[in-house]
């Protein structure tokens, strides 16, 4: 009846874990105890859950995002502590199962839970109005793609509490993860967690592709595309020629658990290695998929508050799109320790090293944006710079990993584990908060506190060192990664500092969540009523913060590439019209809500191995959206009335307020 | 700040670095081998070359952000500045340049540091059959006749040839003071050759995750004279255990921080036979047993080749 599901699975006798299962319950019943109090049920269903509007979807991508972050973060630091602690063969506070989990969990929440969803937010957020278009092509696929990650959100966080998680690196390569080697649900939850998001991205990405290539606002060519919606181009077209590889991977791995199939195991002329080729051919990608809107953010920060256009503009489309084509060519130098021969190493380090060109063009574009500016030292300026700095270290340590004679003796060390949190942390993490704190008054209306903002980047900044120097030094000394305990005292001390380096990231985290706690309660001081906070170039900044539904009451017309900043220079930003068309748009829809759930009944069961079950979560996914096919009342017509009301209620705050404006692009605020 | 309080302050802190770096004795960057003599060498280059763009780069971000600050109104504000096909040009060959050189020095050391590639001496190599095993390693000394767990020994100035295999998940074989690494992996050979060049007693781990036991899957390769050698393997011989079918399938169950151990002698072709269990005629048979297809009237490709034989 309830397959492999008994009350065993629940980990009793872990007090780590039935301590954080209660604090969940505590808190997760005070949340829902609280929105019952304040009857807000009905507001977050017809709002917010079953939206279809870009703008809530995105910011409830980010919101996931910054939970799951303090979900990988306490893995990250309880791994450092254990690590601290488990000198000369002690064992530690954590028992090599739990541990091993972390690790495993840290990394897949880390970038399919965290990384992820906050890029896929911000894309949400922003390309949509930086195009000038109404919603993204496919609003209910949109929704679809969140609630369908948000289950995989949901597995991964109750495999902690019912069952296990996977104890196997977070590629999970085989055989260590074929049921031989992993006989519990771990690698089964694994499998379902990603397939379910993973489904959820490739949607996204053929959703955005098809945005920005078929949405844009008249005017707008490829070549007037703001960058950030350039690299939101080319990452989500890395989305789908990645994403379907890692589906179709996992999906061989099931079969090897589920059907005894022989794709990846020992025996029966199965080949590992495949699974390792495979993974890296989407993994490689990944990274890129990741990095890539931020460098976006950051181009679009560091023109906005240098008051100049991004220097280099068509360098840096190029430069982008070049990253794109590379990044499926380098997928080996993650295994050159495999043993492929001299030529196939070779070939894999210098296509490598070859992505750094493009990448040091774009820091170079980025340096001659600030040359010549007025550069204002911003919450999301400081987190650009930060990020050029810790991104050209962790660049040069990852051609140097490139090399395949110097990978040889800094494969698998912790050497690599410092490189890629360098650049992931300073490129990923430092880029979506930059574009957190520059993006937050357009979806909100008003401004992050500055001074909460600016602790959290420094503390997070000098953590990042402070946590991963030693790391550089012990890879350097020889220490591998993944290990629960360790012989040699020599490595402690820097294990130390590493704990506090890791101490000191937690502060910045904590005063990220206050900046946003404060923020919250003094929006009325730091309100934004003109829609423009810090003097933009691009469209989404023409229109009220938060923008109506409708993002454009008319839309924009383009004809150069910062057409806002052109508008304003030339005063005919902020243009009131005679009269307002009625405007067409999506109606909300819980299809994506039922469907996402079914689906995460459908994980659920296939982990467990309860058939019924999953069958009757595949059918409820399918029949759903069968009705959801044969729905004609899915949009609906804003009366222009309706619009020019809206409309007019905006501008005149507007008017008002130009004096208090920001000097450099104040006197250009008002036709 | 003054540019020359600048320097100082540059100068101490490059001091400082140093004192800190070479207070850390940091085994990959002292080898005890010509293989990672190299290795190290070769990090250094890379490093060195790549630090040609990394600091004015680094150096660049932090002056211009502060040279063009808001409140610099001193500084020039170019707000329509945004091409220059001499500086896009530049900013294009100077990351070209460099990683033409460095792409050329991969290609070269990619082939010279091929860990397949046998070691230049005059001397004749010694072979070191290696196979990891949940959670330990065990290494076979074809030529001895003589195996052991979780330790090694081989003279020094002697190349060693090491054939890699695993009989369970995948792991990798690394001694950080001797050079590279290679994975081992079950129904493959891979080969990783290395010298040592110094006397010692060097660390040996496995550097990719296998389970709960990985932690501590670490062994200790002895660097010793000829006569040291000569007396390991005697200690070796004199053990009372003999590596056969059924010691081999005890030792295989998984076990978790596996004392050293010493075998007298080893079942011949256990090597090729841990291999083979995993290929040909894929059967799954263990090392020893009857497979079913081997029993069956329908003779396999491997049963042609024997049959040939």
């Amino acid at each position: 009846m309830f397959g492999k599901l008994s009350l065993s699975a629940i980990p009793y006798n872990e007090p780590i874990i039935m301590g954080t299962l209660l604090m969940v319950t505590l808190a997760g019943a005070a949340l829902l105890g609280w929105v019952t109090y304040q009857r807000k049920w009905g507001y977050l269903w017809s709002e917010w859950f079953t939206t279809v509007d870009h703008k809530r979807i995105g910011v409830m991508y980010i919101i996931m995002a910054l939970l799951m972050l303090l979900r990988g973060f306490a893995d990250a630091i309880m791994m450092r502590g254990q690590q601290a602690m488990a000198s000369a063969d002690a064992a530690g506070y954590l028992p090599a199962h739990h541990y091993d989990q972390i690790f495993t969990a840290h990394g897949d929440i880390m970038i399919f839970f965290m990384a992820m969803p906050f890029i896929t937010g911000l894309m949400n957020l922003v390309v949509p109005l930086q195009i000038g278009a109404r919603d993204v092509a496919y609003p209910f696929l949109n929704s679809l793609s969140y609630w369908l990650t948000a289950g995989g959100v949901v597995l991964i966080m109750l495999s902690m509490f019912v069952g296990d998680f996977a104890a196997t690196g977070w590629l999970a390569y085989p055989p260590l993860s074929e049921l031989k080697f992993s006989p519990t649900v771990g690698v089964d939850y694994y499998i379902w967690s990603l397939q379910l998001s993973g489904l959820g991205t490739t949607l996204s990405g053929i959703n955005f592709i098809v945005t920005i290539l078929r949405m844009r606002t008249p005017g707008m060519t490829l070549m007037k595309m703001p960058v950030f919606t350039w690299t939101a181009l080319v990452t989500n077209i890395l989305i789908v020629a990645a994403f379907p590889v890692l589906t179709v991977t996992l999906a061989l791995l099931a079969a090897d658990r589920y059907l005894d199939m022989h794709f990846f195991m020992n025996e029966l002329g199965g080949n590992a290695m495949m699974y390792v080729n495979l993974i890296w051919i989407w993994g490689h990608p990944e990274v890129y998929i990741l990095v890539l809107p931020c460098f976006g953010a950051y181009s679009e920060i560091i023109a906005t508050f240098s008051g100049k256009p991004l220097f280099g503009y068509k360098s840096m489309v190029y430069a982008t799109a070049g990253i794109g084509i590379l990044s499926f060519l380098v997928w080996l130098h993650h295994f050159f320790t495999m043993g492929s021969g001299a030529d196939v190493n070779a070939f894999f380090g210098i296509m490598t090293m070859i992505i750094s060109v493009p990448t040091g063009v774009k820091l170079f574009n980025w340096l001659f944006t600030m040359y010549r500016g007025r550069v204002r030292l911003t919450v999301p300026v400081l987190w650009t710079i930060g990020f050029m700095v810790t991104f050209t270290v962790g660049g040069m340590t990852g051609v140097l990993l490139a090399v395949p004679g110097a990978d040889f003796v800094l494969h698998n060390s912790v050497f690599l584990i410092a490189h890629f949190h360098n650049v992931i942390i300073g490129g990923v993490v430092f880029g979506c908060l930059a574009a957190m704190n520059y993006w937050f008054p357009k979806a909100f209306g008003f401004k992050l506190e500055e001074r909460f903002g600016k602790y959290s980047f420094w503390c997070w900044l000098v953590g990042f060192y402070v946590a991963f120097v030693p790391l550089y030094i012990l890879g350097l000394k020889g220490m591998t990664r993944r290990m629960n305990h360790y012989v040699n005292p020599e490595w402690q001390p820097y294990l130390v500092v590493a704990l506090i380096g890791a101490v000191i990231i937690m502060a910045g985290i904590g005063f990220t969540i206050l900046q946003l706690v404060v923020s919250v309660r003094n929006r009325a001081e730091n309100r934004d009523l003109t829609g423009d906070p810090w003097g933009g170039r691009t469209l989404e900044w023409s229109t009220s913060s938060p923008p109506p539904f409708y993002n454009f009451a008319v839309l924009p017309h383009v004809e150069e590439l910062d057409q806002f900043w052109a508008d304003k220079e030339h005063k005919r930003a902020y243009k009131r019209h005679a009269h307002y068309a009625d405007i067409h748009m999506p109606r909300n829809t819980g299809v994506g809500v039922f469907m996402g759930g079914f689906g995460t009944v459908l994980g659920f069961a296939m982990v467990w191995h309860i058939w019924w079950l999953a069958a009757f979560g595949l059918l409820g996914m399918v029949a759903s959206f069968i009705a959801r096919a044969y729905d004609t009342n899915v949009d609906y017509y804003v009366p222009g009335a309706e619009v020019e009301k809206i409309e007019r209620a905006r501008l005149v705050p507007s008017q008002k307020l130009v004096e208090h404006v920001d000097p450099a692009s104040a006197g250009q605020k008002v036709a | 700040m003054n540019k020359r309080s600048l320097v100082s302050a540059l100068r101490w802190s490059c001091a400082g670095l140093t004192v800190f770096l070479s207070g850390c004795n940091m085994e990959v960057l002292s080898p005890k081998g010509d293989v990672g003599m190299q290795e190290k060498s070769l990090i250094l280059i890379a490093l060195g070359l790549m630090l040609v763009v990394v600091i004015p780069v680094i150096v660049m971000t932090l002056v211009f952000a502060w040279r063009y600050r808001a409140s610099n109104t001193k500084a020039t504000y170019a707000p329509k500045w945004s091409h220059s096909t001499a500086i896009e040009a530049v900013v294009w060959a100077i990351p070209c340049v460099i990683i033409a050189i460095l792409g050329t020095i991969t290609w070269r050391t990619s082939h010279t540091l091929d860990p397949y590639k046998p070691l230049e001496s005059k001397v004749k190599p010694i072979t070191i059959q290696v196979v990891s095993l949940d959670w330990k390693w065990l290494f076979i000394y074809p030529d001895y006749g003589i195996a052991s767990v979780n330790e090694i020994a081989f003279p020094t100035d002697v190349p060693v040839h090491f054939e890699i295999t695993s009989d369970s998940v995948m792991n990798a074989f690394f001694i950080p003071q001797l050079g590279s690494q290679i994975y081992a992996m079950a129904g493959m050979d891979t080969q990783l050759n290395l010298i040592a060049n110094e006397p010692g007693t060097y660390a040996g781990l496995s550097t990719n995750y296998s389970g709960a036991g990985f932690s501590d899957m670490h062994f200790n390769a002895i660097a010793t004279s000829q006569q040291g050698f000569s007396d390991w393997i005697n200690k070796a011989k004199a053990s009372s255990v003999n590596l056969d079918v059924q010691a081999y399938h005890t030792l295989a169950q998984p076990s978790e921080k596996q004392p050293v151990a010493y075998y007298a002698a080893v079942k011949p072709g256990l090597f090729n036979n841990i291999i083979q269990q995993y290929m040909g005629d894929m059967s799954m048979s263990r090392i020893g047993t009857q497979s079913p297809a081997q029993a069956s009237a329908i003779p396999s490709s491997n049963d042609h080749a024997k049959a040939s034989e």
